[in-house]
Parts: C-alpha cells; structure tokens; sequence
C-alpha cells in the first residue's frame, strides 16, 4: 500500500464496535452536570436573578450567575495566537455575560448530581433584564442610534472593515466603456449550522492543583490557552485532552464551554463537572456560517471579456467577534481570485455586530458564502451576454500561475481548467446545456456550474507550525503522536500512510495516537481550514526523515559498518548488494536492551511552515423543477476537485460526498430563522432542514491530480473546499431551467413560487398541469 | 434527559384501561416516537406513562366478517405499509404510511398514535378520513365508536378522555371495496418531515364518471378535514381536466390554511390547489389502468 491507496480507515473498527470512546463516554461517574440559564432576551442587560427555586431543587449543587464569574474578557476562536498585541483575537466573552449580546447568551449555570435535575432547576430560574430593540441585520445594527453592543471595544456596530482595489481604473471608469453590459444586484445568504453528530461536550477536574478538562474539541492546544486566559491562570497550569471527536466543522474550532466548566470544577473543590449541550442548544447558541448581504455588479464585453467588476459584502457577525472580519476577509479574496478582471475590481467588506448568533469558522470560513454570489454574478453576466458558462469561465477564470496580489498565496499546482473540461465533458455539458433550451411545461430541467478557488493552510496571514514525534518498540512498530487531530475527517488515516511512507515501512506497523493530551503531544493548532494533510503532512515527512536517520545511525553502529552503505525500505535494513541486514524487530530490540549501548529511538520535530498554495475545483448540477410547487429536484451532482496528489482516494471521495451533502442543505433547505426578538425559530433537527439520504442525488467526485511541489506528498486543500460550489452550481441550475434567477439562498419552495409567479411562469403555463 | 415519573407496561388492553382508570395522571405511550419526544422537550414533565407497546391484540389488521378492515392501533406504520390486506384493499393508505418519518419511526410510531395525539399533521389522518373511519375507544365505563370526522376538537385536541384508549381503527365493507384513492405529502425533504401539506383522494368511477369522491387534506385547517363541497361537485361528474381544476377552486374554499414561518398561507394555498389536481388525477388514473 501507498500514498493514494484506499486504506482502510484505522480507526473503523474501533468506532463500528463503539471501542472508540468519545467525551460522553469518559465522563466519571460522580460527575456532577451543569445546565446553563439562557437569555431570553437578544438584547439587553441582566438586572437580577431569582433563585431560590432553582436552588430548592432537591440534587442541585450550585447556581452561579454573572454576577459570580470573574470580569476577565477572553477570546474565543481557534486561532493560532499571535504574540503581537495588534493581531490578537478580541476579548469580548466573559464565562457568563450581563450584558446579554443574543437569544440564548450564558447568563447562569446550575450544577446538579445529573443533567435531568440540572435541566430541571435551570428552568426555574428566573431572571430580570433591561431590554434594547434586537439589532437582526446589518443594517439595523448600523443605523443612526442602533445601541452599541460592544461599547469598550467599538465606538459603533462596524468590528471591521476594509478595502482593495485592483486594476489600471476605478469600475465607474470602466463602466465608460461603450458596449459594456453590466449585471449584479443584490445577493443573500443565511445563517446555516454545522450539525456534528456529536454535540459540544466538555468536562474538567482537578488533578494536583492543576485543571484538566476533556473535551470534543478541534484544537487541544488553543483550548489550553484560551482556558488559562479566561481563568487568569498560566496555561501549563491547564491539561486538555481530546478523545475521539464525532465532527465538528468550525463549530469546535472555538471555544465554547471548556473555560466554564473549567472555572466551575475549580469552584466545587476540583469536582468533575461536565456541560453538554443539547442539540437545541448547539443549533441556537454555538456558531453559525456567517449571514451575508452583498451588492456586486460586473461588466463583460460582447466577446465575453470580464472587465471589471465591484464587490461591497455585510457580514453578519451576532452578539461576538468569535473569527470576526477573517471570514469576510477570506470571501473577499475568493471572490478576487476566482477571475481575472481586465480593467477593474473594487472591494470593500464589512463585519458587523448584531444580536443574532455568533458566527463562527464553518467548513470553507466565509468561501461558501463568497462562492454564492461570485457564481451568481458571473451567471448573470453569462445570460445578459447571451454566453455559454463554461466557455465564460474557460475565457476568465484564474489562470495557471496566480499569485495573490495582497496576501501572496500562489497556486503552485494549476488544474482549475481541466477541472473544467474534464468534467464538462464528464458530465456531458454541452449536450445538456442544449437539450434543456426552450423548455416549457410544469416541469424543467436545466444545467450549471460553479468554480472555486482555495487557499491550503493560513500562512502568512497566520501562524503555520506542526510538530510530530515517532519512536520505534521493541516489535518494529512505530507510534506516531501529532499535535493534529482526527475530528472524522480520516486524518489519523491518512497520517498512518504517511508515516508509513515516510518511514519506509508498511502501515500496519504505524500507529498514530488518536488521543491528544497537551501535557504530551507535540504542538500544532489544531484540525482548520484545510491544513492538516499539507502541514502536518510536513512535520510528519520531517520527522520520519530525522527517526531514519537515528535507526541507520544505530544500525550503524550495530552493524560496525558506515551509516551510508544502509537503507531502510519496506520494512527493514538493507545493504548496499541488497542484501536484508537487519529487521525493524531486530533494531527495535538492540536499541532497547543491548548491554553496550542502548537509544531509544525517538524523534520530535516541528516545521514552521511558509508557503500556502492555492486548490481550485469546480460543480456541475443537474436538476428538475417543479414549478407549481416550487420545488428543485437534484437529479446529478459533480464535484471535481483540483487538490494536488491525493493521499487515499477513498476516504478523499468520502470527504467530497459529506461536503457536497453540506452545499446541498445550504442550497436547497438549511436556513437558522429567528423571530422579530431574536429569538431562534428552528433550533431542531426537525424544523431545520438537513438533507436527508432520499433528498441526495448520486454524489460523482471526479479528482484532477497534479502533483502540488509545495505539498508534502504533493497534495493541496481538500477538507473544506467540497462544500464550496454545490449551492451556486445548483442556483444556476435553477436559472437555466427556469430562466429565473434567485439570488438569495436557500432556493425554498415559497421563494421559488413567488419570483416564478413574479417572472409570470404559471400565466404561460396555466392549464397545462393535468 | 426524559423526565417521567413512571412507567407501566400494560399486559392487556384490560389491563391498560384499569391503570387508566386508575391513575387520572397517566398517559397512554405505544411508540413513544410522540410522546418521548415531548417529554424530551419537557411538554410533560414527571409524566406518568401507561405502555402499550407491543400488546397483540391491539396489533395488525383483520378483514372483519362483514368484509370490512379492522386496523389495531398499536400497528406501526411499517406494518401498515406492507400489510396484505391494506395493499388490496387500501393501497393509498399503505402509500400515506410510507410518508412518515424514516424507516426507525415507521417501525416505532403507530397508526393509532398518529391519530390519538391529534395533530393535524398526521399523515394517515386524510387518508382515513376518506375511508370513513370509525374509532373505538374503550375505557372502564365501556366502549364508544367515534367517527374520525368527529374525532377532531381542535389543534392537538381530540374527544378522547384521559381514560379513554383506542383500540380499533374500524373500516366500513364499502368504504375499502371499488374504491381507487392517492395520498400525497408535501414536505421540504422527501423524508423524516412533518407535512407542510397532506392531502388524500378516493374515489368511485363508474363508465366516465366519479361515482363518488372523497377528498380529505392535512394541515389546510387546525384538523385534518374533508371537503365535502369538492365531493358533491365530483359526485355523478364526468372526468375532465377542467373538473379537477374546479376541485381545487373547491378545496380552496373549503380550508383555513394558517400563515406561519414554515409556510407562508399564500404557499399552503397553492399547495392544496396544486395536490388536489395531483391527488385526484393519479386517483382517476388507477381506475384507467384497472379497466
């Protein structure tokens, strides 16, 4: 087996037979369990509590509230921290907030023998508040008089804003132009949630005078900081251990309940407490994909020539500044990217505070999002000119050798085009583009695409480093520990093949430590963006390299003959006639219990990673509508990915089919809808649409593999970018079939009725139905 | 995280209408795919619970001796479904079955429950609506039979008493012999969904006309109802596009549809138009492929 063979999964067996233990299952038994009082209100200020009937609750513990918890602001996402005071994360969340930001802010906990009495008396809390009218929007939140949510922080709603422009003039200068045809309007999307099967889930004790906390976290090492920041306590003073994670997509790429539980284990004499949310509580009071509101327009030439284009998001951030302006930043340069504009791009982002919920980091970190409305626009631009979307696209996408202008992210592996033509013809583009012309009836069907461009890890905008450790045992089997970590995405598979690459030696004998321990494990930030592959993928080729070269050393030495008449390859040593010299069970044992010399055979090394490559890709919907009741059939779904050299095919493909399902629920259904106070409407898994398997078309995942130089084995981003360009494809879809363009998601049944009725669909139709 | 007191697992329909009887607190639980999930979202904290799970005698379906179809409360849906007797007499109840939830509901949630708890989102309410059914409930003072069209009080509410336990669902010879009937379920996922719209039709054709129809519909009013203005236009009609559109002029006036953040009126109403066309022409069409 090899780099890009199918392995099996290394940890199936263990989570098909429930072996793999998760948070809930290393909960101890005399545990106590803490529910927390949520704010009714979405903006306002906590005046007081009534608390004796929660107290009276026979089996409560504890009740603390805001007005208990230590007035230490902290950060909450999970960035690398940076060490000059400028470009650190915003302080804003306290353990428990008075001043309540959104529905469902922490406003009191009770801790209890159980989660029933905890949930119980939680609910028998009452609590007084001053109110302020909730700010839902961006606009709201930046209108004259909007009260400022953060007024320590900001003089008004705005966290952030920036702007670029690229090109030789100014987009009002372009549009002189005679000829130009210009589009764009107005584009929108929701908030959406990342729905990990396994909820946010953290607990922590005591352990001789220091804090472990055990949680289902994405980033053990930031968790440590972040937990010493919000306690005021030194981090080494703080253990965090994360077992096996049932996914998490950006949702655990955060902070959210380790520091209280934490905090309150500390108060109850270091007493095990464990606060899992329900899935309720995770829908409406974690993270959300970040709302967008966009004005865009651009301007083509009748030969299909992209001139210019304007580009001006809102950025809905919620109550708190969690991964802020990063996410608008990000779907800023996407929209860049994705296209050469011949004369002109303006852009200008803003991230606003607002009382819904915090928006967080979610699979793709504002690139769905920007996907959207690059896609939509450049549809539009496509049907104003009267062109074929691929050949639009083939004429002024990307090109082979893009370099960033601002941040110098290169694409070092070009495959954007084929991306494109291969999976045109895969899917049969142009036969279909022409088949679905002129259609009438009730139902129609119609094609379209939508491309991506995607940066690997997050250097230079961010810290890159991993760190690994390797060690021989005395059988000739390795441990590999990583400060990376397997949240179900298959890392710890693919790290197994490449140590085992790496090393020289078959996978069986690899073992990668699933567990992360900080008091142990090596360094590294953690499971997002698409890193993982690429950068740990780096410290894992390093250190095998380094543990080689200890074991030909020592074989060496046992050997009496020069380091550099030996190899190791599959499996075992090996001289220069090809002759075998030496097993790995033979080295592991010598270097154990010689009598002469003994070494163990260890190696720890760290990369500060300093280059990032680009990954592009491209989706192809097919789909059927139906008009009378507005509902969109996905009959075909291509996603062809650009990700370099792919280290095993199958788990890669897996990755593709759950981030297609993901575009799917954001194109067609997934939506968090709030009410005029704030108020989460849908906070459930029967109101909040997911697509389930029946709603799924066959999922095709079609891989161009160019070999990425910058890559460790030649591979680029692929965890997040699947997700990406479902949504827009399957709004273009829409558009061809029907002519009618939606430019907001999701592609609902009661939108979709409205603007066909608008665009007089049932007139030409009526009568035609039976 | 289910907060109830207790639990007690009848060993007979006797036996659970005593404990009904007995404790004035306590609720019936069959599935439990209901019911628990209320519990969970703590509609009835410290419940007391009287079981009915798996009692034979409240199972399955029977052909009575008169010919007519006798439905055990306690059949879950995947039994219905599949059910032989169902299939040949009732098959757009069999198809109304295989619309709830996913397949761990319809092998948990029962018929009787999806009727009892009242919703009128109960996917196998307009279906049984049409078919005329007639509810029996027993409690300790003795048996009653209700009409499912009387069945109904309001949102979630029921003529049933706390005493009172369905156990039969009856099903007249003429009301599952010579019929062809369709349900159809609108929801936002082909599955594991609540109805944003149910809708049933069954009818009679005899030569080129609709002998008889009956047309029942799901979350158009704060019950499932039929439409019996539609039912008279349909009666002795022949068929024609045209009389299908004037049904679902018909059904229109006919239902309350609600405007609320799951569907908006202006949507619900387009639906019931839309599936009553839908409804009654695949209804129309089974008797063209059955002549």
């Amino acid at each position: 087996m090899a780099i890009g063979d199918s392995i099996k999964r290394v940890d199936a067996y263990g989570k098909v037979t429930g072996q793999a233990r998760y948070t809930a299952d290393l909960v101890p038994q005399e545990a106590y369990h803490a529910s927390l009082v949520r704010a009714t209100v979405a903006n306002g200020e906590v005046t007081g509590f009534s608390l004796a009937r929660a107290q009276a609750v026979e089996g409560v513990v504890a009740v603390f509230t805001c007005f208990d918890v230590p007035d230490r602001p902290f950060p909450t996402p999970g960035h690398p921290w940076s060490v000059e005071p400028a470009h650190q994360d915003i302080a804003d969340r306290k353990l428990l907030n008075r001043r309540v930001r959104v529905w469902g802010d922490e406003v009191a906990v009770v801790v209890a023998r159980d989660r029933l009495t905890a949930a119980r008396a939680a609910a028998l809390v009452e609590v007084q508040y001053q109110t302020y009218p909730p700010l839902l929007t961006p606009e709201a939140a930046l209108a004259e008089g909007a009260t400022v949510l953060h007024p320590e922080l900001r003089k008004d709603n705005v966290l952030a804003h920036s702007a670029f422009a690229l090109g030789e003039v100014s987009y009002d200068e372009a549009a002189r132009e005679e000829g130009l045809i210009e589009a764009g309007g107005r584009y929108e999307v929701p908030a959406v949630q990342h729905c990990h099967l396994e909820p946010v889930h953290a607990f922590a004790y005591g352990e001789g005078g220091r804090i472990v906390v055990v949680s289902s976290t994405q980033i053990p090492h930031i968790v440590r900081r972040v937990v010493g920041q919000a306690l005021g306590i030194d981090w080494g003073q703080v253990r965090v251990i994360k077992p096996y994670v049932g996914g998490g997509f950006g949702n655990k790429q955060e902070v959210l309940v380790e520091p209280l539980a934490a905090w309150l284990s500390m108060q109850l004499g270091g007493h095990p407490v464990s606060i899992e949310l329900t899935r309720e509580e995770v829908l409406g009071c974690t993270r959300v994909r970040h709302p967008f509101v966009w004005e865009v327009s651009g301007l083509v030439r009748p030969d299909g020539t992209l001139v210019a284009r304007r580009y001006r998001a809102w950025s809905n951030q919620g109550g708190y500044a969690s991964h802020g302006h990063a996410i608008a930043a990000n779907a800023a340069n996407q929209f860049k990217q994705a296209y050469h504009d011949e004369r002109a791009l303006e852009s200008e982002s803003w991230t606003v505070y607002t009382n819904c919920t915090t928006a967080g980091a979610m699979r793709g970190y504002g690139v769905p999002q920007s996907c959207f409305v690059t896609e939509c626009l450049t549809d539009d631009l496509c049907r104003k000119l009267g062109m074929d979307p691929l050949a639009f696209r083939l004429k002024n996408c990307m090109r082979e050798g893009y370099v960033d202008p601002h941040n110098g992210i290169p694409c070092l592996s070009y495959g954007l085009r084929d991306c494109l033509t291969e999976g045109a013809a895969v899917f049969d583009w142009a036969a279909k583009r022409r088949a679905y012309q002129h259609q009438h009836g009730p139902r129609r069907r119609g094609v379209g695409m939508a491309l991506f461009t995607y940066k690997t890890g997050v250097y230079p905008i961010s810290l890159e480093t991993s760190a690994c450790r390797m060690l021989l045992h005395q059988d000739g089997s390795f441990t590999v520990q990583m400060g990376a970590t397997e949240i179900g995405q298959g890392a710890d598979t693919a790290f197994t093949q490449m140590a085992a690459a790496a090393l020289g030696v078959s996978e069986e004998r690899v073992r990668v430590i699933s567990t992360q321990d900080t008091d142990v494990s090596p360094f590294d930030t953690g499971a997002y963006a698409s890193r993982q592959c690429y950068v740990t993928g780096m410290a894992i080729r390093k250190t095998a390299q380094s543990l080689r070269e200890k074991m030909l050393s020592y074989a060496a030495w046992l050997l009496e003959r020069p380091a550099d008449t030996l190899a190791l390859r599959d499996g075992a040593i090996f001289d220069q006639t090809g002759q075998q010299v030496l097993t790995l069970k033979q080295l592991g044992m010598e270097s154990c219990y010689n009598l002469r010399r003994t070494e163990h055979l260890a190696a720890e090394e760290t990369v500060h990673c300093q280059s990032n490559t680009l990954s592009t890709g491209v989706c192809f919907a097919e789909v059927e509508v139906d008009l009378p009741l507005g509902r969109v059939t996905v009959l075909r779904l291509l996603n062809v990915h650009d990700s370099g050299r792919i280290i095993n095919h199958q788990l890669a493909e897996a990755q593709v089919h759950g981030g297609m399902s993901m575009g799917l629920g954001y194109a067609l259904s997934e939506q968090l809808l709030y009410d005029a106070e704030g108020r989460p409407r849908n906070d459930n898994l029967l109101d909040y649409k997911m697509p389930t398997a029946m709603d799924t078309p066959p999922l095709e995942v079609l891989f161009i593999e160019k070999e990425d130089p910058s890559g460790p084995f030649g591979n680029k981003a692929l965890g997040e970018p699947p997700a990406v360009p479902v949504a827009p494809a399957i709004r273009n879809a829409v558009l061809h079939a029907t002519g009618v363009a939606i430019n907001s998601l999701p592609l609902s049944p009661d939108k979709l009725t409205q603007a066909f009725a608008a665009a007089g669909l049932y007139e030409e139709e009526a009568g035609e139905y039976v | 995280m289910y907060d109830f007191a207790d639990i007690y697992q009848a060993e007979s329909e006797l036996d659970a209408v005593r404990a009904l009887h007995e404790d004035r607190q306590a609720m019936v639980i069959a599935g439990g795919t209901d019911v628990l999930v209320g519990i969970r979202a703590g509609r009835y904290p410290s419940a007391r619970l009287v079981s009915v799970h798996g009692l034979e005698a409240l199972t399955g379906v029977q052909m009575t001796a008169d010919g007519g179809l006798r439905i055990g409360p306690c059949t879950t849906f995947s039994a219905l479904e599949s059910d032989p007797l169902i299939a040949r007499h009732l098959p757009f109840l069999a198809q109304a079955a295989g619309h709830v939830g996913g397949p761990q509901i319809r092998n948990m949630g029962t018929v009787g429950g999806n009727l009892a708890n009242g919703a009128t989102s109960a996917d196998t309410a307009p279906a049984l609506l049409c078919c005329n059914a007639v509810l029996e409930l027993t409690s300790w003072q003795g048996v009653r039979r209700v009409p499912l069209r009387d069945f109904y009080t309001g949102p979630g509410q029921t003529v049933r008493a706390q005493d009172e336990l369905l156990t039969a669902i009856a099903i007249s010879p003429a009301d599952c012999n010579g019929l062809a009937g369709c349900s159809l379920k609108y929801g936002r996922r082909a599955a594991m969904e609540i109805a944003t719209l149910n809708c049933a039709a069954l009818l009679r054709r005899e030569g080129d006309q609709i002998a008889e129809l009956r047309l029942a519909f799901g979350v158009a009013a704060p019950t499932p109802v039929r439409c019996p203005e539609a039912e008279a236009l349909a009666a002795g009609a022949a068929w024609s596009s045209a009389l299908a559109e004037q049904l679902a002029q018909a059904a229109l006036r006919e239902t309350r549809p609600r405007n609320s953040w799951r569907a908006s009126a202006d949507f619900r109403r387009r639906l019931i138009a839309e599936l009553t066309r839908r409804a009654v022409t695949a209804a129309w069409q089974q008797t063209e492929e059955g002549m």
